[in-house]
């Protein structure tokens, strides 16, 4: 028998194993492939959903379902967090048990690091998991005014657009409750541009001018400065403000780390077209766990997981795995609270944003109820 | 000058803006004053934004050399 263990009950592995089952599901039922897949939490968590969940325009459970309600009956669910990948033993090692594999999928995402910036746990604010979403909805609702820092303090991290969408949103939210006169928004970014690509940094830029919300690149920080409210940099400069609000630091899962397998920021080595890890013939890496030149979103996970399923069920049947992934990427861009933009690109294809509009913004609130539907590998 | 002895080198060819100068900044986080870092990057844009950037956090840029195939941009930590 065949054992397939996919790690990571996130978009990435649970859609792997969605779309591989259908495929070897004669396999399954006749007892020659199992799939397992491992994660350390009964629920998946739609992250996106945090940016609106921060206004309290989602609750927190919109935000939530059950990883049994989502996968295929016939994947096996071990609910446990895996302590070690044993690569040369294929074999993965949880808290309770102990997994062979003859191939292994790793789809352990990335996690937020707020302590490699010192002070910033105690002074500061983020939406990138639910303690801390939850901890700024709070804030943002007793916000009178005043200025708020919209800071990225490093890159890689999840979802490269949302600092700008969080500014956009977060303007019209206080232009509604009447403080937008008395408040001051200001986003930093650690390059020389407010974003990576340029055909993005040529509509935005603009529309931050238009709004008064303010810029400053090439802005590291160092620490923060909870007691007196500052950010210090790297390049030496101080920032006060009221409200911060940080993309921290991100790096790849710890299991990742503690298996050796991640480079020095933990994200594992993966070929960018055949999503195989680098070095092993027989373990995927996708989603965010990767160190692959693409953003870490949860539609590039999805396009992955095509290729990975594709590529597993041919190997499953003998067959040469053929599937590439062309690194696209597609990202909704909320401009306000009632319009968006949205860009897409490969390695191939720079991105082209279209002018925002509000039918964009209500296809993507229309998605963030669809998306359950996605993960189930049904649209 | 082109043959400056660099404490720590950081290979990051392959890897794409902004990452090379991302590295470089870890690095001059964890260095000590005085320390030499040289970066190599096969992404061209690190040529420019690199010293763009050394030059606004106050550090001294030894050099930017063109290597085959990649630039090497070598950055003195000085405070
Ligand atoms: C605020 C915010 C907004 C976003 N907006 C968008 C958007 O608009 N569009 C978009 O496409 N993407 C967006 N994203 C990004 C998207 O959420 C991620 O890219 C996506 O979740 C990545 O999926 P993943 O499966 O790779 O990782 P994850 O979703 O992080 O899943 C990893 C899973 O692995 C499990 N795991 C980790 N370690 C272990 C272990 N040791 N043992 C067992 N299990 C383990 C975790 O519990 C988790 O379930 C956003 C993200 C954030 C934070």
């Amino acid at each position: 028998m065949k054992r397939i263990v996919i790690l990571g009950g996130g978009v990435a592995g649970t859609l792997t194993a969605n779309y591989l089952v259908p495929k070897i599901r004669g396999e399954i039922r006749d007892g020659n492939v199992e799939v397992t897949l491992i994660t350390d939490r009964p629920y998946q968590v739609y992250e996106p959903g945090f940016l609106y969940l921060i206004f309290n325009r989602l609750g927190e459970a919109e935000l939530k379902r059950d990883i049994r309600e989502l996968l295929d009956p016939a994947v096996n669910i071990v609910i446990d967090r895996a302590t070690k990948i044993e690569a040369e033993n294929n074999r993965v090692v949880t808290e309770n048990g102990v997994y062979d594999y003859d191939y292994l999928v790793i789809a352990t995402g990335a996690r937020v690091v707020p302590e490699e910036i010192p002070g910033l746990k105690e002074g500061g604010h983020w939406f990138y998991n639910f303690e801390g979403a939850v901890r700024l909805r709070e804030a943002l609702a007793k916000f009178t005014g005043g200025k708020v820092v919209v800071s990225v303090m490093g890159v890689p991290h999840k979802c490269p657009v949302a600092p700008m969408e969080v500014s956009f949103i977060l303007h019209d939210f206080l232009k509604r409750r009447n403080l937008r006169d008395k408040s001051e928004i200001l986003y930093t970014y650690p390059i020389n541009k407010i974003f990576t690509m340029d055909p993005v940094v040529e509509m935005i830029q603009p529309m931050f001018d238009e709004r008064g919300i303010q810029y400053k690149t090439f802005f590291n920080p160092l620490e923060v400065d909870a007691k007196n409210k500052k950010i210090i940099t790297l390049e030496g400069e101080e920032e006060s403000y009221d409200l911060l609000i940080a993309i921290p630091p991100h790096r790849g899962a710890k299991v990742v780390e503690d298996s050796g397998l991640g480079d020095k920021g933990g994200w594992v080595p993966t070929d960018r077209y055949t999503l195989k890890v680098e070095g092993y013939e027989n373990m995927y890496a996708l989603g965010d766990a990767t160190n692959l030149p693409v953003s870490k979103a949860g539609s590039v996970a999805h396009f992955q997981a095509e290729v990975v399923a594709e590529n597993l069920a041919a190997e499953i049947e003998g067959i040469e795995p053929t599937a590439m992934f062309n690194g696209k990427a597609f990202c909704f861009i909320e401009t306000g609270w009632e319009e968006a933009t949205y860009i897409w690109f490969d390695y191939y294809t720079p991105p082209q944003p279209v002018m925002p509009s509000k039918f964009v913004h209500f296809v993507k609130m229309a998605y963030n109820k669809a998306y359950w539907l996605t993960a189930r590998g049904l649209l | 000058m082109e043959d400056v002895k660099a404490d720590r080198v950081i290979d990051a060819r392959g890897s794409y803006c902004p990452g090379p100068l991302m590295e470089l900044i870890k690095a001059i986080k964890e260095e000590d004053v005085g320390k030499v870092i040289e970066v190599w990057s096969s992404d061209e844009s690190s040529a420019k934004d690199i010293p763009e950037w050394v030059k606004k956090a106050g550090h001294e840029l030894i050099g930017v050399f063109e290597a085959d195939g990649y630039w090497r941009i070598v950055v003195k930590k000085t405070k």
